[in-house]
């Protein structure tokens, strides 16, 4: 057995870990097997990637490239090649991952399975919209090829599906031209939820990314907006590969009461005043924390959880503004907080997180009880709101939110894979 | 068949993740020609046309060989020699034993020793010769450092792996005075597939760091190498430790 935990470190369990590396064996590997579910980075935070007490079917050894047609940009690669060994080698031919989440550190099949989306979203959708076909194998055996227009039932259901529909062991993921790796960005403070949303309406039609960072310990909404373009500068130095560990895990969280909000402060004002305009590496702009290894040990030997959350953008900038009120008040939540408006369009998954409208992410160091109590609270701002959580980062949701947040979740399960079940399906759906 | 400017690396056990995060690390800059060696031609393929995609330029050549039968290996080594001289060997097959079984059944002992052990000295011996003969080249072997002392843990992989290091040595003797480099490396454990099912996390070094280092040794021929190089001090203390203290130990 394998003491294993996902990103959010709230427990660690212990898994019966089976290797999967050659892409042939894996129907074999799954028929013998009792339950379990695919396991990649374990970049998610909650509970999607565990099976406590039962089987993991390991994914990172699936880590092959299968064919690259450098004139089309197609990416023929097995499902646990990372996002980061994708960037570095398609970029120095001229393509790039079309989407990518806030971390490149995860597989591809993770990617999948939770449609995670970037900064992009407003014109480029998640990660599910980029891939033209993937295989899944199935624990009966059988192999599973679809794609948009190929079986685009059992397509929809696996993309965002979060591992339950089998296990994805190879994909075609369709490139994006680039000119190099190198990104033109403007940082704009703004000092409330209105100039957030009149930043991000003015933004969307000319900029390619935008987020931004907010500043929870601030009842107001202020926090600073980031937008960016690729520009085909060619002149700037390779940033550093300054590779940083958080090197142990502190006795108490080190984002608390006392730091929260000098270190907010302190930030907000320090970026205010510095150039606005910059040219960044890709890395840097889309994976600023990829750099401090571990960084999720600063929260202490409790873990932490985030919370993300979505609500239609008609309702969005009252419940964002109650949220952050509620937060501010419990003087919880963290250095790290994000929001960012979605484009105006439905996910391809039945069940992925994104939809139009605006999505706040924070993290939360575990202070048990006290953060549950804040949660229920946030939790019935998004139900009112007719919003939802994001599965890959939950750990605790109630059943109920769940369902409202995901109608579809009744067509879904027609998809589902009887021997897959997860820590989360199980608290979720119940088994 | 060879192609003069490129340099020639063969690499027996070439399905091992290690020995795949090396070949990776050698297409990565320049176009070289890559043979790999495994006991199943099917899996080689695999990471062949992994190394393709990476490297178009590069030749990519996959040979399916027996590891166990002496005459075969010999066969073997002839021939890829045959095809023109070979600048680097990696030898780094092996499988991971279950020490509970080695005991109870012999058999698997025997086998555990043969591939770990017997199988990658008869491949360096093989190409030993030759390359004395061009006098030129770089011969690295993977040993690893549970080789370095018997533990109650694994010694069966150990003792197996306690050979290679002796022969490396011994070759390292006898081709001292020529352009022969041998490399022994000894990784620690390491995330691979072989190891995934005793991981704690967080203990091991990763397949790419170790990769790192192995490429690093081979090219500057240093005779033995720990991989990551923290183990060269844990097993300096652990080989010195008397045994009385060590017997007290469970590891």
């Amino acid at each position: 057995m394998v003491a294993v935990s996902s990103w959010g470190r709230l427990g660690c369990f212990e898994h019966e870990v089976v290797a999967l590396s050659d892409r042939h064996q894996v129907v074999s590997q799954l028929k013998s097997n009792p339950i379990g579910i695919a396991h990649g980075m374990g970049r998610s935070y909650g509970d999607v990637c565990l099976n406590p007490n039962g089987m993991l079917w390991k994914t990172t050894g699936l880590d092959r490239f299968i064919s690259l047609d450098e004139n089309s940009g197609n990416l023929v690669c097995e499902a646990g090649v990372l996002l980061r060994d994708i960037q570095r080698f398609v970029i120095a031919r001229g393509w790039i991952l079309p989407v990518t989440p806030g971390t490149q550190l995860v597989t591809v099949g993770g990617a999948i399975a939770n449609d995670v989306h970037g900064k992009n979203h407003h014109g480029s959708g998640s990660f599910g919209d980029h891939v033209n076909w993937l295989k899944l194998t199935r624990t009966d055996g059988s192999i599973i090829e679809c794609g948009p227009e190929l079986l685009p039932d059992w397509f929809t259901a696996t993309v965002g599906g979060f591992g339950l529909t089998g296990v994805i062991t190879e994909v075609e993921i369709q490139l994006r031209r680039v000119t190099g790796p190198w990104l033109s960005t403007e940082t704009i403070a703004y000092g409330n939820l209105n100039e957030f949303f009149q930043l991000a309406d003015v933004s969307e039609a000319d900029w390619e990314h935008t987020v931004s960072w907010i500043d929870c310990a601030a009842k107001g909404g202020r926090g600073l907006f980031m937008r960016a373009n690729p520009t085909d500068s060619i002149e700037h130095q390779m940033p550093k590969a300054r590779k940083l560990t958080m090197p142990f895990v502190p006795p108490i969280s080190l984002i608390n009461k006392l730091t929260l909000r000098p270190f907010n402060t302190a930030y907000f004002n320090l970026k205010r005043q510095q150039a606005s305009r910059s040219v960044a590496h890709y890395e840097s702009f889309f994976y600023p924390l990829d750099n401090l290894l571990e960084w999720n040990r600063m929260y202490g030997p409790k873990g932490f959880y985030q919370y993300q959350c979505v609500v239609p953008r008609s309702v969005g900038h009252d419940a964002v503004q109650a949220m952050l009120k509620e937060i501010s008040r419990s003087g919880e939540g963290s250095f790290l907080a994000v929001l960012k408006t979605f484009g105006n369009r439905q996910a391809l998954g039945m069940m992925s997180f994104p939809q139009p409208g605006v999505t706040l992410a924070l993290d939360f160091p575990n202070l048990g009880e006290r953060t549950l109590k804040l949660f229920e609270r946030l939790d019935t701002i998004v139900r009112e709101a007719g919003g939802r959580l994001y599965l890959a980062k939950d750990a605790r949701m109630p059943r109920d939110l769940f369902e409202a947040g995901y109608p579809r979740l009744a067509e879904f399960l027609k998809y589902r894979d009887p021997g897959i079940s997860s820590a989360l399906s199980r608290r979720l759906i119940g088994n | 068949m060879q192609d003069n400017n490129k340099k020639r690396i063969v690499i027996i056990g070439a399905t091992s993740a290690i020995a795949e995060h090396c070949a990776r690390l050698w297409v990565k800059d320049t176009c070289v020609d890559v043979t790999l060696v495994a006991r199943n031609a099917e899996k080689a393929e695999r990471v062949a046309a992994d190394l393709r995609v990476r490297s178009p330029q590069s030749i990519i050549r996959v040979l399916e060989a027996n590891f166990i039968a002496p005459l075969a290996i010999q066969t073997l080594v002839d021939e890829i020699v045959a095809v023109g001289i070979v600048h680097t060997v990696l030898i780094a097959h092996g499988s991971l034993p279950d020490q509970d079984v080695c005991q109870q059944d012999l058999t698997a002992g025997h086998e555990a020793l043969l591939v770990n052990g017997i199988s990658p000295v008869l491949f360096a011996e093989a190409f030993a010769g030759h390359m004395e003969k061009a006098k030129l080249g770089t011969l690295a072997i993977i040993g690893s450092v549970a080789g370095d002392r018997g533990r109650k843990s694994n010694y069966v992989y150990g003792a197996a792996k306690g050979l290679v290091t002796r022969y490396a040595q011994g070759l390292q003797h006898r081709l001292a005075n020529t352009g022969v480099k041998v490399v022994l490396i000894k990784p620690g454990p390491t995330d691979t597939p072989m190891t995934a099912h005793l991981k704690q996390q967080g203990g091991f070094a990763k397949v790419e760091d170790v990769a790192k280092v192995i490429v690093n040794a081979i090219n500057q021929g240093k005779p033995v190498v720990y991989a990551p190089a923290k183990w060269a001090l844990i097993m300096m203390i652990i080989r010195h430790l008397p045994s009385f203290v060590f017997n007290k130990l469970n590891i």
